[in-house]
């Protein structure tokens, strides 16, 4: 007996309202994204591709850059080990308080970021209740670099933890108990087993971290001290620029750290996609 | 008699270190901060907090943030429910595309959105010149702080909508078609009430971002004290000129509003969990 394997037909749809809604979409994300990013991707054309240089290439500039980028780094690092942290004890662990705990690690996302700002600078201040006892044994954090990389990892850390909770919570116990019963220590296990099973969360939670602080704003500049070519972040130098009205010079600015967003978000697509494959 | 522990529970002093661990680490970057906040606002008292609070330009800056809020939440609610109808119900191409152009204004950074506005409306602008010849104010006004807070708020419905729709499929809705209900019935009757916690978990996270946002407001709105100050701009403006307990009274109601956002959120992920998108990340 032969069967043959006839297609069905393709349900039509005809659920109501796709050109209305998908013209809607198109038309609000272009009004309010696209076209008003365009003229910023346009700007170093407008002028000579020599003034984009010139302005990227000042001392000043490069300085806010490195110090953006490189404080978002090692804040994006610190986030991620805390946030594994957190992450385990939060789905592993039973304890009073713990849903409390839970939604407090969102607190950076609610609370706005000026608030955010006004609090850390205070409480890391040499008159603050941590800055004291800092300066107690000649510690600077607010004023410093340093203020600027606490600022960034109180930012990023929902990021790092919010990422790899539920990844956590689905990984199956059995390849713990495989790494157990061939004698592995539970450090071991963790080390050698959990760790490279987590590690496209891990990797997904510090690009979202390290995106988030390169771009930050709100929360650093009242810690930062901003101090030009020492605690001065990109973002702070756009907004300087701009009251100066050296417009070339704030897109430059602009164009650079959209650039860096496009490849933050490329990499995160490539982070998803093998995510994907390894589940 | 000993106790077996599982093989895959943490020795003791493995849990009461990273337990430990854990916790200081919330207390030194969540807890205390968020403590400093009304401890100075309350420094003096409650009076002299509240006296701040209720003189004319907090209350301006209370107006104009409600204000941008209440056009802001709507317009991307609106922008939220159409994109995640073109997306979850119907097939095309560049989808995914789209859907990453959605997140975009997520991963740039707030000052570079209000920069790109500065660019669009300012005097140097593409359009500056035409609306200074119109008398059209959008730098500076309302507009632009609307359209910044906008910008840095957009994908927060839509994102939480597309996941949660895309699991629900349209089978549904393709019933209810046969059924004979109009386009707009099949929304309000079958749609609306599959969603509605998914639709009111992703208006909660925008609301709070459009009365927080710092730094995108920050280029726009020039900083015009009882004109176009925002609640946020205003603890700046107050800070920089050494009124702590003025600017921690406005900090401190700013983040009760945080408080009050972080509880409903919790309520809802613990009660209706299944009804929200799976993944959170914002």
């Amino acid at each position: 007996m032969s069967a043959i394997a006839i297609p069905l037909p393709k349900r039509r749809n005809r659920l109501p309202g796709f050109g209305l809604s998908l013209g809607f979409t198109l038309f609000y994300l272009s009004a309010i994204v696209l076209i008003p990013l365009l003229a910023l991707v346009v700007r170093p054309f407008e002028f000579s591709l020599a003034d984009f240089w010139n302005a990227i290439s000042a001392p000043r500039v490069l300085a806010a850059l490195r110090l953006s980028f490189g404080a978002a780094l090692a804040a994006a690092a610190i986030d991620t080990v805390f946030g594994f942290i957190i992450a385990w004890v939060l789905v592993r662990y039973n304890f009073p308080g713990k849903r409390l705990m839970d939604a407090l690690i969102d607190l950076p996302f609610a609370l706005p970021t000026a608030v955010a700002g006004i609090a850390l600078s205070t409480l890391y201040a040499p008159t603050g209740w941590i800055g004291s006892l800092l300066a107690a044994e000649n510690i600077r954090i607010a004023y410093t670099p340093w203020g600027v990389l606490v600022a960034m990892v109180f930012i990023g850390l929902p990021f790092a933890v919010r990422t790899l909770q539920p990844v956590l919570q689905e990984l199956g116990r059995e390849f713990e108990e495989a790494a157990a019963t061939l004698g592995a220590t539970r450090w071991q296990t963790i080390r050698r087993v959990v760790l490279p099973m987590l590690l496209p969360a891990l990797l997904t939670g510090a690009a979202l971290a390290f995106a988030r602080g390169v771009g930050e704003y709100g929360s650093v500049i009242f810690i930062a001290g901003n101090l030009p070519m020492k605690s001065e972040i990109a973002p702070l130098l756009i907004i300087i620029k701009l009251e100066q009205f050296d417009y070339a010079g704030a897109s430059s600015i602009g164009v650079v750290m959209l650039a860096a967003a496009f490849v933050m978000l490329l990499a995160l697509n490539g982070l998803q996609v093998w995510a994907a494959k390894q589940r | 008699m000993k106790r077996f522990r599982p093989a895959t529970d943490d020795p003791p002093l493995m849990r009461l270190f990273l337990g430990a661990a854990a916790i200081l680490f919330m207390l030194l970057f969540l807890v205390l901060p968020l403590l400093v906040v009304f401890s100075e606002a309350l420094n003096k008292g409650l009076g002299p907090a509240l006296v701040i609070l209720s003189d004319a330009d907090s209350l301006s800056a209370i107006k104009v943030s409600l204000v941008t809020a209440a056009i802001a939440v709507p317009l991307n609610t609106v922008f939220g429910i159409a994109a995640a109808w073109a997306i979850t119900k119907f097939e095309f191409r560049g989808k995914a595309f789209l859907v990453t152009l959605i997140d975009l204004p997520f991963s740039i950074s707030p000052v570079v959105a209000g920069l790109i506005y500065v660019l669009v409306f300012g005097r140097q602008g593409w359009l500056g010149p035409w609306l200074l010849d119109h008398d059209v104010r959008i730098l500076f006004a309302l507009p632009g702080i609307v359209l910044a807070t906008t910008f840095v708020t957009f994908p927060f419905v839509a994102r939480e909508l597309i996941p949660l729709m895309a699991d629900q499929g349209r089978d549904e809705e393709e019933a209810a078609l046969s059924l004979g209900a109009s386009g707009f019935a099949i929304f309000r009757r079958v749609t609306l009430p599959n969603i509605k916690w998914g639709l009111l978990y992703g208006v909660l996270l925008c609301n709070a971002r459009a009365l927080g946002e710092f730094g995108a407001v920050s280029v726009v709105s020039g900083h015009i004290r009882g004109k176009t100050n925002t609640m946020p701009l205003h603890v700046e403006l107050l800070y920089n000129n050494y009124d702590y307990v003025g600017a921690f009274s406005v900090a401190a109601l700013l983040a009760l509003l945080a408080l009050v956002t972080l509880a409903l959120k919790s309520f809802l992920e613990w009660h209706y969990a299944d009804e929200l998108a799976t993944v959170h990340r914002h």
